[in-house]
């Protein structure tokens, strides 16, 4: 079993992370003392409602916002450090690929920045495509392709540099039910392929139960962490797992902690 | 094919008026020459006059037409009597100005995006820049760049450039500031050099604010040519045919340049904009 190879390994710690953004009205409190382990190999899901700060934690963790207080590391590397050893590959909520460049072209951006050899490029972006069951679609541009498959071509950008860490910033959050079942399917598929450490920012809750081995409910005003459950699913999951009274315990457990985290603030 | 029938329609419009126009205009001379001379014209006289006066206050649209074709056709383009002669010689400084122009006003903008200093300090001069009459500055710098030594193409082709930088200056910072954050970030996360975030990203993503800027720069480029070439003496291009028409009082020749400068103006925009058809096309942007 796959399983009991994982020895825990951390990765990304944070301790007592504090973030207060300066606004206009005055400071906004956008995590309050996050404390936190991923381990190697984890698919760690964030999820509650809007502001409460899963996609700050997520950004500070790439080292696109800085705390304020408190330790944060990824690879034993501050995040900025660990940013700009390229650790990490980063998939926002839109694809935003670039319309002048084909999807090639698009995976091969990271690629050209990070100065890998142009046989080299050719190669990984056949490899990622293979992986994220889009060959042959190289040569089209993002126009031509669906929503879906633009944001796995985003994913596959993500990949190609082989970073060990991904985090995903909603990704599906703009696609239909359909086309993020088969993409959370297929996620799951490439997470057990790549063996990569995965953080996963959602508002869905069967999304973050079906995923994830560890679910991060985070509650609003100050941002903070209410909840973490450990998730007892096997890591080989069919999608009618989410039918099993197993599955259903956990989503309960998750909508719990959101109601919780709902209550204090009233 | 359905746009030809409105297109014509102004266009008959204009020619109605413009005829309408000249007849009434030139009326006056017409009828004073009759009363120097004595004689009663008829009205058939004086509209007929009216269309063939050698210099007319208004020259009706097929004298213009004649003086077009002759300055165009009637001798060698080398002659100085050649409107193509003529044109080339402010086609060559207007070409030169907008390299220049397009070229500083893309670098300033690129200056301005990456420093704060420049992002106060440049923009509002060269918006200050654009409020003092070109007419002003036209034969200073002539005059100037002429006790340097410096004649001929040049400080034609610098008054140029000091039209069209502007509005390419002001197209390239809107253009290389359109990325939205998340396309930033998603290059701070590649840790990407702010020179390849520029050409990778910054740059491409500006090309269609950098041709509707272009459109009106290269048309800014003729006209600071045609301005330049006022003060320069008055012997060659379209400005000096202006100039020397309207010291002769030879108002066909202002009209016939006016229409050459017109024409080179617009050939020049289809030329922008075929360009732009063409790199947008490749850039995979336009469908």
């Amino acid at each position: 079993m796959k399983d009991t190879l994982h020895i825990a390994e951390p990765v990304i710690e944070a301790k007592g992370v504090d973030l207060v953004f300066q606004t206009g009205d005055g400071p906004v409190h956008a995590l309050k003392d996050v404390t936190l382990t991923i381990n190697r190999g984890d698919f760690v899901s964030f999820i509650g409602p809007s502001g409460c700060g899963k996609t700050t934690f997520l950004r500070a963790i790439a080292g696109l916002e800085t705390p304020t207080g408190g330790q944060l590391s990824v690879n034993g590397l501050s995040p900025d450090a660990a940013r700009q050893a390229r650790a990490y590959g980063y998939v926002f909520q839109a694809a935003g690929l670039y319309p002048w460049r084909t999807i090639a072209g698009n995976i091969k951006l990271p690629l050209e920045i990070m100065g890998f050899s142009r046989a080299d490029q050719d190669a990984r972006v056949e490899r990622v495509l293979k992986l994220v069951d889009l060959e042959g679609f190289g040569k089209k541009f993002p126009w031509q392709l669906s929503g879906g498959m633009q944001q796995r071509a985003s994913i596959a950008r993500a990949l190609a540099f082989d970073a060990d860490i991904l985090l995903m910033d909603e990704p599906f959050g703009a696609l239909d039910e359909i086309v993020r079942d088969r993409l959370n399917e297929e996620l799951l598929r490439l997470w057990a392929a790549t063996d990569k450490t995965i953080g996963f920012v959602t508002h869905s809750i069967p999304e973050a139960v079906y995923l994830s081995t560890k679910i991060v409910v985070m509650s609003p005003r100050p941002g903070r962490i209410t909840d973490v459950i450990e998730s007892t699913l096997p890591r080989n999951r069919p999608l009618d797992i989410r039918d099993t009274p197993e599955f259903i315990a956990i989503a309960h457990r998750v909508r719990e902690g959101l109601r919780a985290g709902h209550h204090d603030e009233i | 094919m359905r746009s030809i029938l409105p297109i014509l329609t102004v266009l008959c419009a204009i020619l109605v008026i413009w005829y309408g126009a000249a007849m009434k205009l030139n009326a006056a001379w017409t009828y004073d020459q009759a009363a120097r001379a004595g004689t009663d014209p008829t009205f058939v006289d004086v509209i007929n006059d009216t269309m063939a006066q050698e210099r007319p206050v208004l020259p009706p649209p097929h004298q213009v037409a004649k003086g077009l074709w002759e300055g165009l056709t009637a001798q060698a383009i080398t002659s100085k009597r050649s409107l193509v002669w003529h044109g080339w010689v402010t086609l060559s400084a207007t070409l030169l100005g907008f390299a220049v122009g397009a070229g500083l006003g893309t670098a300033l903008a690129i200056g301005i995006v990456h420093n704060r200093a420049m992002d106060l300090s440049v923009m509002p001069w060269a918006i200050a820049s654009q409020t003092v009459p070109i007419l002003a500055i036209a034969p200073m710098v002539i005059v100037v760049l002429a006790s340097l030594g410096i004649t001929g193409i040049v400080p034609k082709a610098i008054i140029s450039a000091y039209l069209s930088f502007f509005p390419v200056l002001v197209g390239m910072v809107k253009g290389l500031r359109s990325p939205d954050g998340m396309q930033l970030d998603l290059l701070r996360t590649y840790n990407a050099s702010t020179a390849a975030t520029l050409w990778k990203l910054r740059l491409p993503s500006s090309m269609p604010y950098l041709f509707a800027s272009l459109k009106v720069a290269i048309a800014a480029s003729l006209v600071g040519t045609i301005v330049g070439e006022l003060p320069a003496g008055a012997t060659a291009g379209l400005g000096a045919r202006l100039l020397s028409g309207s010291y002769y009082g030879q108002t066909v020749q202002i009209w016939s340049a006016l229409f050459a400068a017109a024409g080179l103006a617009a050939a020049l925009v289809v030329i922008v904009t075929l360009v732009e058809r063409l790199v947008l096309r490749r850039m995979g942007v336009a469908r």
